[in-house]
């Protein structure tokens, strides 16, 4: 039973480390709390929904469509992530906290009404491209989604690591969350590294929308707000502005989640104050998440 | 220029007051329900101001206490207590829970702040939801069998959206007074020293701590009220009503109506609810619901080319001419925590 929640808790958790990457590497560059980005998940999950359902999609094998699918989703998001970044938060760079927060809460609304009005006010079901197989070893069962979800968020995760990590241009992303300001002067595009990371942000949400719609089998236009209110809790959990501590915040809110849905009477019903409830303990004792390094306040 | 100002505010309040009773048994009256809304917003959003803009912390939860308010009015009403006493239950009960977040939350700046109002603010709506014995979940109040009675005060029963428009214009009235009194008393001037600089405030010798838990307070005691009057008017209340959403509009209306200025803020949480709704008849059926796509685009405009709101604070805007060079950036990531 506790395995199983395991498992379950697994799935859901790469599903949330990845839409919260999108919100830690923002944050990390720009102090901002994209509050659009639960938008950018659920256009990833309507694109790759409406290209599975297309008719040049449909005669391909499934697997070669569910990956173009993807990248589908992939590819809106990003571009919708760079779009949002260009005109709705580059003009806010210099305006302080709140206005960058107003005006995310405005394509927010704008994005949903979007979807709304011209593709549907309705749930749409995801297409299920493949049978879904069960598999059982030691008393716990995981099916063919759920791997497919694991491998993909874990693969997806572990190139974002390496690339964050090894690359000149993770350095120079690295860079800029330390110190914007010396980062330019060091020769570094702020503002194109700034664009960079809300690209990649936007690309990983993308994907995990895709995998949220195959995962629940409905998607609909105000689908990204629960999955981004708890994958920035997520992120918070870990310290945002900190990759690594986003993966596992993920994982954690993801398992403990699950954990209090299987085990406690009624836990489906309040799984989401749990993790509510958790965000505000952290927050409350450890505000700089639990892998996140404490800076100290300055006069 | 003084006399010119005090015949605009003299047409207004009488526009404001007679207004309305003329429109009654038009095919307009259903104005008097929406300014019946829109001025529990401005209760709201006024409270909310004395937080975000007068001591500038930022709060993503506040429809919790506005929740807490309309769900103790709706279970004390229908145990048959009157609407006084049970209004004062309710702003007592939003402020207390309002105390007990914000004195552990205090310690935390910025963002986190944010981030744990936002947190107690889903806490408490989901709880409301999945407490069935209590708050008979997502049905909401009341049950089957049971009636919040409309207000009555001193005889007097409240029955049509006309006579709680009235009740409304009263409170916010009051509340805009209130608050007016606040802003240019020694608390208010503590708060713009706590905003300015809390550090130099307190070495000044400003109580910090407990002058932001009076702002708390006093915000959620409007919220309080707000939340009563809410359940009487609607007799009816759901967990549906006070979502985040609504806590991320009414912080929309603060900051576009001009943080820190009452007047503005009144503005504000006028255009965060009429506009829409007001826009769908302008625009005829055809574009009705692009409303909110409008809705988004001016958010965004907003934020962008009018930061400062539509009716800016005198005393903030002094402010921000001091504080404007290059040293606030946002990539000055040391110094904004």
């Amino acid at each position: 039973m506790i395995l199983q929640q395991l498992v379950n808790g697994l799935t859901l958790g790469s599903l949330y480390a990845l839409i919260a990457l999108g919100y830690t590497m923002v944050y990390g560059v720009l102090l901002m709390i994209n509050f659009a980005h639960s938008e950018i998940l659920m256009a990833g999950a309507f694109a790759s929904c409406l290209l599975l359902g297309s008719p040049w999609l449909q005669s391909n094998s499934p697997g070669v469509a569910i990956v173009l699918a993807m990248l589908g989703g992939l590819l809106i998001s990003a571009l919708l992530a760079l779009l949002m970044e260009r005109l709705a938060y580059r003009p806010l760079r210099r305006a302080g906290r709140l206005a960058p927060l107003i005006s995310a809460i405005g394509v927010s609304i704008f994005l949903q009404n979007a979807v709304f009005l011209f593709i549907s006010d309705q749930s749409l079901a995801y297409p299920q491209i493949f049978p879904i197989r069960h598999f059982e070893t030691v008393g716990v069962e995981i099916n063919s989604l759920q791997l497919l979800i694991l491998g993909v968020a874990v693969g997806l995760m572990i190139t974002l690591h390496l690339f964050v990590n090894r690359t000149r241009l993770g350095t120079a992303i690295r860079a800029t969350a330390q110190d914007a300001s010396t980062a330019s002067l060091m020769g570094i595009p702020v503002n194109g590294i700034i664009a960079l990371t809300f690209l990649i942000g936007g690309a990983l949400g993308g994907v995990a929308g895709a995998l949220n719609g195959m995962y629940y089998g409905t998607i609909k236009y105000n689908m990204g707000f629960v999955p981004g209110l708890k994958a920035f809790t997520a992120a918070v959990l870990g310290g945002i502005g900190n990759i690594a501590g986003a993966m596992w915040g993920g994982f954690i809110l993801g398992i403990l989640e699950s954990l209090a849905a299987g085990l406690l009477p009624n836990g489906s019903d309040w799984k989401d104050v749990i993790a509510f409830s958790i965000l505000i303990i952290v927050l409350l004792f450890r505000p700089e998440g639990l892998f996140g390094r404490h800076v100290p306040d300055k006069v | 220029m003084d006399k010119h100002k005090w015949i605009v505010w003299v047409l207004g309040i009488l526009i404001l007051g007679v207004g309305p009773y003329f429109l009654e048994n038009t095919s307009l009256a259903f104005l008097i329900r929406l300014a019946g809304t829109a001025g529990l917003y401005m209760l709201l959003a006024l409270g909310l101001n004395l937080v975000i803009g007068f001591v500038g912390l930022l709060d993503l939860g506040f429809m919790a206490f506005y929740a807490l308010g309309a769900y103790t009015a709706a279970l004390l009403a229908i145990q048959g207590w009157s609407f006084i006493p049970s209004a004062l239950a309710a702003m007592a009960v939003a402020a207390l829970f309002r105390l007990g977040v914000g004195f552990p939350a205090l310690r935390l700046r910025g963002d986190y702040l944010a981030i744990v109002t936002l947190g107690f603010g889903e806490v408490t709506r989901l709880v409301i939801t999945n407490w069935d014995a209590l708050t008979n979940g997502p049905k909401g109040l009341p049950r089957v069998g049971q009636s919040i009675p409309p207000i009555s005060l001193f005889g007097f029963v409240f029955t049509t959206n006309l006579h709680y428009y009235y009740l409304i214009a009263l409170c916010v009235a009051a509340a805009v007074w209130i608050c007016h009194r606040l802003n240019h008393s020694r608390v208010g001037r503590a708060w713009v020293a706590i905003r300015e600089d809390e550090i130099a405030a307190e070495l000044m010798g400003v109580e910090v701590t407990q002058q932001k838990l009076v702002a708390f307070g006093v915000s959620a005691v409007f919220a309080g009220l707000a939340g009563a009057i809410f359940a009487h008017r609607e007799s009816f209340v759901t967990p549906e009503s006070f979502t985040f959403w609504e806590s991320c509009l009414l912080v929309c209306a603060v900051v576009l109506g001009g943080m820190g200025s009452v007047i503005g803020v009144v503005l504000g949480a006028f255009c965060i609810v009429a506009l829409p709704e007001l826009l769908r008849d302008l625009l005829g059926t055809g574009f009705a619901s692009a409303r909110y796509l409008l809705f988004g685009i001016s958010l965004v405009l907003m934020a962008i080319y009018r930061p400062q709101g539509i009716w800016p604070s005198r005393r903030r805007s002094l402010e921000l001419h001091r504080a404007e060079p290059e040293q606030e950036t946002l990539f000055d990531v040391e110094n904004k925590r």
